[in-house]
């Protein structure tokens, strides 16, 4: 009974897609319409399943398992865990939003909607699947409407960053491909499940397993972003119409951290633990050189599409320092970077458009012109650079302290002092970035800009409740993220 | 002597005459296509009716009617259908000889379908002249300068790539004793390891005919002639050329390499390397040369070079592959079906816009997702097949093949080739970019056929199948392979 609920939430958006794809005639309304429907009734889907998940239990549930391919092991398994879970609700979250947050597109409308469905349904199956092959299909189906978005609803150099996009993105899927395939050829198995479950002796007795894990980690580092495979992200961010960003940085690169937890790992718990200086010491970089750049942008989506670079950092610091908390916070930092972000993506979108500007230079003293967005956007930025009761705050704090006082990786204390360096540099791009847009001197020429409408009221503020809500109570996702995390952080000892 | 075997064989003779003779009486030269496929169906029909069956040999072995040679009868006439289908608006522009032209498919395909039967060099070497000599002419068949020179080019290469094969056979035949293969692999057998290597002739006959065979596969360095010939062939023959052709070069290596030079393991090591080595220049060349072409013809010319590059890392697998096992052949027959169905359904979306817009570059193709979206859609799933990404064919024949190399240690193999993936990826989606970003050059509709987009449609539900439903044909594929195995 239990098993069909992932599979509607993973198809309703697509269902949708299809439908506006080829039903002739729709008009653009109900186009709207029918893409809000699909991607709503999957978050409530979503939301259900978060209320039924059994904490008590942890482990996988919601469990759909089909033979798909059997020459070679191949099954259609679908389930969730602790560490998956809050990511599929992010997900299908930010796909309701970004259909209102496109209400006011009005170039080829069927084609876009039906790409941004596809791209929720691509993103949704990432997080479900239990099976390599299934996932790695998934990641794959994800490049085409992102390409698509791009490229025809973008900004700027479109076209250059769309396919920069889809190249990193299929240079790193190489690598991961080869790496699929030597895993299932030394294990014999493309279940997740199984092969963290016992077939690691396997692994290591035909290949050395450190080939397998960089294989498989170069094709998460990119979409991660880690240095120095990040350079994709700022052009990816910045020229993507404003959806296009908000799924981007809420749930796209949300995959790479996710992939990097679920497989490299959970499967591979010894390399992980060898390797992890040399990947913190990319944490380090990631974190202090995306705060730096950022620090010297003056277009608004591209500072805030640096500071995911920055931000991002801290995920595979928590991840890599090892310890069950620091990986706790690591998951929460996702969640929470995909809403913030997110917002921060939709607001700066919604001021370029009611303001027709975007150069930090150019802007200023809008709060007295729009003042709701002002708030809006004032309160997204505080909680990325980590004020508390913003779910920003909690993330960053689980993650440090759990970083620092993880007894897995030596030295990790000298990285987490370094990464939370990141934080004050945070402070200084955002306060910097809301000051020169919203304060100081009123300008003339902005004088009748339009404030936001309802629509947009209903979206902003959705997003506001949800980060107050893990902000001051973050226990309600940690409690479900550490369920898929301490079997993975037991299998190091931390 | 059981004739019942040779029921395809002869059925399609019987068409081709048909089809010579109907063109003497008939006015309505549409009807000559209907024949044509009704011919292709029946001969269809009759090899379905054989499959499953245990394997059978005619004319004192020289022919074997086996599950590998049905699978391949029957890829080689769905291809002809297809491209018989995709000629239907193609031939009006020929003034005459539309009866020679399907006649002439027809034989090529004859010759095909008995170079997957046949299992004695002799029979291997006729049966690939019958296929070949078809094909020179039609590659000349538009009689403008560059499809001469096309034909000419492909004449001229073809009957140097036939004589270094004759040779190798003849070394072959020479050093054995024996144009069978089952008997030359008892003779290599019995030679042992210092035999063959006091046997120079021997090494040099089996070098000579991957030469001669990387001819037909447009394997590197045997590729020179692909892109000059597939740009000036008539494009219906493009398509013809660079799917069914390359198929059945691969069913006589497969045929070949599998029963003649399969085991001991140790001289298919040795192949195995030489097979592997060619497919990471084949990929690399093939794929780097396709990135700057302006011409969709030629661009497709390397791809496929670069195509039979991915398809020869299923070869070297096969090498690699411990004695018994047919991991590789049947690696090599999926990818073998994916590719025919997305190369096809590539083409025939080409054919039908080229054919309206009048020209072959990549760069007038612009708009053409609003001037036809049927046929931008159809162009687009085979090629995001033919790089390899799903949900398309492609990427499970990538998948399957590539594991099949992991599994046999070609690890460094496989990066090769997911990184070469990566680089076609790019030239592929050019095109996609043209086609749906692009400006229209005028906002008249690109009309297309019934027949074509029949064609079209088939092909390209054929891709998501062959993605979906990929369990029962690799099943069948495993099944054909199975014969080679112990």
């Amino acid at each position: 009974m239990d098993s069909g609920w992932l599979l509607a939430i993973i198809l309703l958006p697509v269902a949708g897609s299809i439908l506006i794809a080829f039903i002739p005639g729709l008009s653009e309304r109900l186009i709207r319409y029918i893409a809000a429907l699909f991607t709503l009734a999957s978050l409530i889907l979503a939301v259900v399943v978060f209320a039924g998940f059994d904490r008590s239990i942890g482990g996988y549930q919601y469990e759909l398992k089909a033979s798909w391919i059997q020459a070679i092991n191949a099954n259609f398994h679908l389930g969730v865990d602790g560490l998956s879970l809050p990511l599929v609700l992010l997900t299908a979250f930010l796909g309701f939003m970004v259909v209102l947050i496109s209400w006011k597109i009005h170039e080829r409308v069927r084609e876009y909607f039906a790409w941004l469905l596809l791209l929720e349904t691509s993103i949704l199956g990432v997080f479900c699947s239990l099976d390599l092959l299934l996932f790695f299909i998934f990641w794959e189906i994800e490049v085409i409407p992102m390409y698509f978005l791009i490229s025809i609803w973008g900004t700027g150099r479109r076209e250059y960053s769309s396919i920069k996009y889809v190249l990193y993105t299929l240079f790193g899927s190489a690598f991961m491909l080869a790496g699929i395939l030597s895993l299932y050829f030394t294990t014999g198995s493309l279940s997740m499940v199984d092969i963290s479950e016992g077939g690691l002796a396997m692994v290591q007795s035909i290949m050395p397993a450190s080939i397998i894990f960089w294989l498989l980690i170069i094709g998460f580092a990119v979409k991660l972003p880690v240095f120095p495979l990040h350079t994709w992200l700022p052009d990816a961010h910045t020229d993507a119409p404003t959806a296009g960003s908000v799924m981007l940085a809420g749930a796209l690169i949300k995959m790479g951290g996710y992939g990097m937890i679920r497989v490299c790992v959970s499967i591979f718990p010894n390399v992980a633990q060898d390797f992890a200086p040399l990947l913190l010491t990319l944490a380090v970089i990631s974190v202090l050189y995306g705060a730096a750049l950022t620090l010297r942008q003056t277009d608004l989506k591209r500072m805030i599409a640096y500071s995911s670079v920055s931000h991002m950092g801290f995920v595979l610091l928590g991840i890599f320092a090892l310890g069950e908390v620091s990986l706790t916070g690591a998951g929460l930092q996702m969640v929470s970077h995909g809403l913030l972000t997110g917002l921060l993506f939709a607001m700066a979108g919604l001021t370029m458009h009611n303001v027709e500007e975007r150069d930090l230079r150019k802007l200023g003293g809008l709060a007295r012109q729009m003042p709701v967005i002002a708030v809006v956007f004032s309160i997204a930025g505080l909680g990325s650079l980590g004020l508390p009761l913003t779910s920003g705050f909690a993330a960053e704090f689980i993650t440090f302290s759990g970083a620092f006082s993880s007894t897995v990786v030596g030295g990790v204390q000298v990285y987490t002092l370094l990464a939370v360096l990141g934080v004050v540099l945070a402070a200084g791009y955002i306060l910097w970035m809301l000051q020169r847009t919203f304060y100081g001197p009123v300008l003339e020429q902005y004088n009748g800009v339009k404030d936001a409408d309802n629509l947009e009221k209903v979206y902003m503020f959705s997003f506001v409740i949800l980060i107050l809500l893990v902000g001051i109570y973050p226990a309600i996702l940690t409690n479900v993220i550490k369920l898929g995390i301490s079997p993975i952080a037991s299998l190091i000892g931390g | 002597m059981n004739f019942e075997l040779l029921a395809p064989e002869i059925s399609l003779v019987a068409t081709a005459v048909a089809v010579i003779l109907l063109d003497l009486f008939v006015q309505r030269k549409g009807l000559l296509a209907i024949v044509s496929i009704i011919g292709l169906a029946v001969s269809a029909g009759f090899t379905i009716v054989m499959y499953g069956e245990p394997s059978r040999t005619i004319f004192n072995n020289t022919l074997a009617v086996d599950n590998f040679a049905l699978f391949f009868k029957l890829l080689f006439l769905g291809i002809t259908a297809l491209v018989i289908l995709a000629s239907v608006d193609y031939v009006s522009k020929f003034e005459r000889f539309r009866g020679e032209y399907h006649a002439l498919l027809v034989l090529s395909a004859l010759g095909m379908l008995l170079m997957a039967t046949a299992t004695e060099l002799i029979t291997i070497y006729v049966s690939l002249e019958l296929a070949s000599i078809s094909l020179y002419i039609l590659a000349g068949f538009l009689k403008n300068p560059k499809s001469s020179e096309a034909s000419m080019k492909y004449l001229l290469l073809g009957a140097t790539a036939s004589a270094v094969l004759l040779y190798g056979m003849a070394l072959v035949f020479g050093t054995t004793g024996t144009t069978q293969l089952g008997e030359i692999a008892q003779r290599v057998q019995t030679l042992g390891v210092q035999g063959v290597i006091d046997n120079p002739a021997l090494i040099l006959g089996i070098v000579l005919l991957i030469a001669g065979f990387g001819f037909k596969i447009a394997a590197v360095p045997f590729q020179m002639w692909v892109p000059d010939v597939y740009e000036g062939a008539p494009t219906p023959i493009t398509a013809y050329l660079s799917v069914a052709s390359k198929a059945a070069g691969f069913a006589i290596i497969l045929r070949i390499f599998s029963t003649a030079f399969g085991l001991p393991n140790w001289l298919s090591l040795d192949w195995g390397v030489i097979f592997a080595v060619l497919a990471a220049i084949g990929m690399t060349v093939g794929n780097l040369s396709a990135l700057p072409q302006t011409n969709i013809k030629r661009m497709f010319g390397y791809s496929s070079i670069a195509q039979a590059g991915y398809l020869m890392v299923g070869l070297a697998a096969m090498g690699m592959a411990s004695a018994g096992a047919t991991i590789g052949q049947s690696t090599i027959l999926f990818f073998l079906l994916s590719y025919a169905v997305a190369n096809m359904g590539a083409f025939i979306a080409i054919i039908a816009i080229t054919n309206k817009i009048d020209s072959d570059l990549i760069q007038d193709f612009s708009g053409i997702a609003k001037r036809s979206p049927l046929m931008a859609l159809g162009l687009t799933v085979c090629l995001v097949s033919l790089i390899g990404m799903p949900p398309a064919a492609g990427f499970m024949a990538k998948f399957y093949i590539f594991g099949g190399a992991v599994q046999n240690g070609l690890l460094w193999l496989v990066i090769i080739a997911v990184l070469n993936s990566v680089i076609s990826a790019f030239y592929y989606l050019r095109v996609v970019k043209v086609m749906w970003l692009g400006e229209p050059a005028s906002t008249e509709k690109v009309p297309s056929s019934a027949a074509l987009r029949l064609a079209l449609t088939l092909t390209s539900l054929g891709v998501l199948g062959l993605f979906i439903f990929a369990d029962p044909i690799i099943k069948a594929a495993e099944a054909a392979a199975k014969m080679f195995g112990s």
